[in-house]
């Protein structure tokens, strides 16, 4: 543990600060934070709070490092992609040298409606740091379930928008948008370039930090938005959007997204050219009992203790322990279900 | 016809006379969408009749997924 006067002298900038000060620095290492998504947003919002002194943070992601990550995710290496380290861990080593005080936890998982509420449960703040609306959404009616206050971010190309959603006062995301969006413009599709990744990260930290500190006065209630290349910005009350019959914060809620039903169990992964596919039950799957089936059907199998990596005819197939598999190469949900169960049978 | 979209001044044609025929000039018919029309959020169901004039200040904000 750092005594008194070193801690003092790492924050110093920010007791300094009006709106935090010492108080706020005490208020800061009592809380816990939990960080959904360790890619862009989530790396870029995880080294701001983990800077900042947060007590705890929890990060998840399902996905490992790859180069095409580098240009903009700010925790990870070269090396961290040769080897396909799991960026919860990559992630997590690379906070906890940059600030030993906090303590920082990362998980390899894929948020689905079976860990969604452990993980809210015990936390001050849900921060938004995923590529997809069918986790937000899902991470949307958990927050309000555990009344807990959760930052969303979302950005592409130049563009970007983050709203802060706290249960019992604003609208909620199912509000603003009332169903989950199909379809659109992604990462993989148009890019996207750091500085509007940097722009949501720093509408998101900020509000971590206000809430934080409990400094719920200053909170901004606005929808904002921003293209940084075509010089627009953009600020909207939507306080109004606020519906009472809302299934998920409304004043009879249903939570309808933390229903088993709801789950997509295949997804293609945002940027990646990449379909992950989860079996229907978790399973703790032996990666060296795998390695020896794989090694009967040929093929080059690497390895590292997270997960295998499969090359098979023109296809890389990724094994996770979880029981994950991650099937590169294709968009094509039903050709990469074919393909994993040739593999898995 | 001159209005400002988020903030910033733009020169649109003639053939734009609704909020949809202005998001349809975006790019944006398809997307979920939120739209203010001088301070006032414009619900999506009167995007096709609602007129926008010169000198308007439009605010558009979509949604999107990446992260």
């Amino acid at each position: 543990m750092e005594g008194g006067h070193q801690k003092l002298e790492r924050y110093s900038r920010q007791i300094l600060f009006e709106g935090i000060g010492e108080e706020g620095q005490r208020k800061l290492q009592t809380k816990h934070v939990l960080i959904v998504g360790a890619g862009a947003l989530g790396t870029g919002n995880a080294e701001v709070l983990t800077r900042s002194g947060v007590g705890r943070i929890t990060i998840v992601d399902r996905d490992y490092v790859e180069r095409s990550n580098l240009q903009r995710q700010q925790l990870y290496t070269e090396r961290d992609a040769i080897d396909r380290i799991p960026k919860a861990i990559a992630a997590q080593k690379r906070l906890r040298e940059i600030n030993p005080t906090v303590e920082v936890n990362g998980k390899i998982v894929d948020v689905t409606v079976e860990e969604i509420d452990q993980l809210v449960s015990d936390v001050d703040l849900v921060i938004d740091a995923t590529d997809n609306f069918d986790i937000r959404f899902l991470i949307n009616d958990s927050a309000q379930k555990h009344r807990i206050p959760w930052i969303y971010g979302g950005c592409v190309s130049s563009y970007g928008l983050s709203f802060t959603i706290i249960p019992g006062e604003t609208p909620c995301l199912n509000c603003l948008l009332e169903t989950i969006p199909l379809g659109g413009a992604t990462c993989d599709t148009v890019g996207v370039i750091s500085p509007a990744v940097q722009m949501v990260v720093a509408y998101q930290t900020v509000e971590a930090m206000k809430i934080l500190v409990e400094d719920f006065e200053s909170v901004r209630w606005k929808l904002v938005s921003f293209d940084l290349w075509n010089n627009e910005q953009s600020a909207i009350d939507v306080s109004g959007l606020k519906k009472k019959d809302c299934p998920s914060c409304g004043e009879s809620p249903s939570y309808p997204y933390l229903s088993y039903e709801n789950q997509t169990k295949t997804a293609v992964l945002c940027g990646r050219n990449t379909v992950q596919i989860r079996p229907p039950k978790k399973v703790d799957r032996d990666l060296h009992v795998l390695v020896t089936q794989l090694e009967k059907q040929g093929g080059n199998i690497e390895q590292n203790p997270f997960l295998v990596t499969y090359h098979y005819e023109d296809r890389r197939v990724v094994f996770f322990k979880d029981g994950r598999v991650l099937i590169h190469g294709m968009k094509d949900i039903v050709e990469a279900k074919k393909i994993y169960h040739q593999l898995l049978g | 016809m001159d209005i400002h979209v988020n903030g910033e001044k733009r020169e649109l044609s003639n053939d734009i006379q609704t909020i949809y025929d202005l998001l349809n000039h975006y790019k944006l018919a398809d997307k979920k969408i939120i739209v203010e029309l001088n301070a006032d959020i414009v619900d999506s169901s009167q995007h096709i009749e609602t007129l926008i004039q010169d000198g308007d200040r439009v605010e558009l904000v979509h949604f999107v997924g990446g992260g």
